[in-house]
């Protein structure tokens, strides 16, 4: 099971702030899949360069491997404080 | 050194209170509380919401006092953050910078609003009488934040 976070307006698209996933997709491309054929809106949402994908923290640019426990996040360009 | 984000309101007296007392090394000590305006732009606010990811939130504000701290000659350095849902009138941020000459510490407490004002992950709703909207940062902080740039060219 890995958990999956959205912020900013990303949580209106998608109508959830966070949601537990398992089986776990493998990878964070397979994950951006998986959320888009549940909800095509959020898919392309997701797919903005814009969006930062961070997982357990740390920002990643590549297409990093996701194992069970793990929290990843799809974070829209932010506001500042 | 210290930074905190929290979603309880707090009371910047008491912090410069507490951030000042006991300090002997100290010249000075500046700081700085920002408020949520009833208004922005023109339209009504009624209420913002800020939203953060604490563990990815806190440790970009934590790297933002280290870089003043290497790049002013401070002492200590304060920032209260809050997130979650704030009145207007009720504070946001609170900044304190203690130097032992009054420059560095005017400059630190400048330095650190305009990166915590771009830079910072929070993510800002207002909510008026049209509805909710997203906010993003204004062009006028990224101008802000873009001296401090021009200052080391």
């Amino acid at each position: 099971m890995a958990r999956v976070l959205l912020f900013g307006r990303l949580q209106d698209v998608a109508g959830w702030r966070a949601r537990d996933l398992d089986p776990c997709p493998p990878r964070a491309s397979a994950l951006r899949d998986r959320l888009a054929k549940d909800d095509p809106m959020l898919g392309v949402a997701l797919r903005a360069p814009s969006i930062a994908f961070v997982l357990n923290g740390v920002v990643r640019k590549d297409d990093p491997e996701i194992v069970p426990g793990d929290e990843a996040a799809f974070l829209p360009p932010m506001s500042g404080g | 050194m210290a930074a905190r984000i929290q979603t309880e309101p707090f009371e910047p007296a008491a912090l410069l209170d507490a951030f000042t007392r006991g300090r002997t090394q100290a010249g000075g000590i500046v700081s700085f509380t920002g408020l949520a305006r009833a208004a922005t732009a023109g339209q009504a606010v009624t209420r913002l919401e800020l939203d953060a990811y604490p563990r990815f939130t806190l440790p970009v504000i934590e790297a933002m006092l280290e870089d003043a701290k290497a790049r002013f000659e401070v002492q200590d350095v304060l920032v209260v953050h809050r997130y979650g849902p704030i009145e207007p009138g009720e504070a946001i941020v609170f900044v304190a910078t203690a130097a032992e000459h009054r420059r560095a510490a005017f400059e630190a407490a400048d330095y650190l609003m305009d990166r915590l004002k771009t830079e910072a992950p929070f993510w800002k709703k207002e909510r008026g009488p049209d509805g909710d909207r997203w906010i993003e940062a204004r062009a006028a902080d990224h101008e802000d934040v873009a001296r401090w740039t021009r200052k080391t060219a």
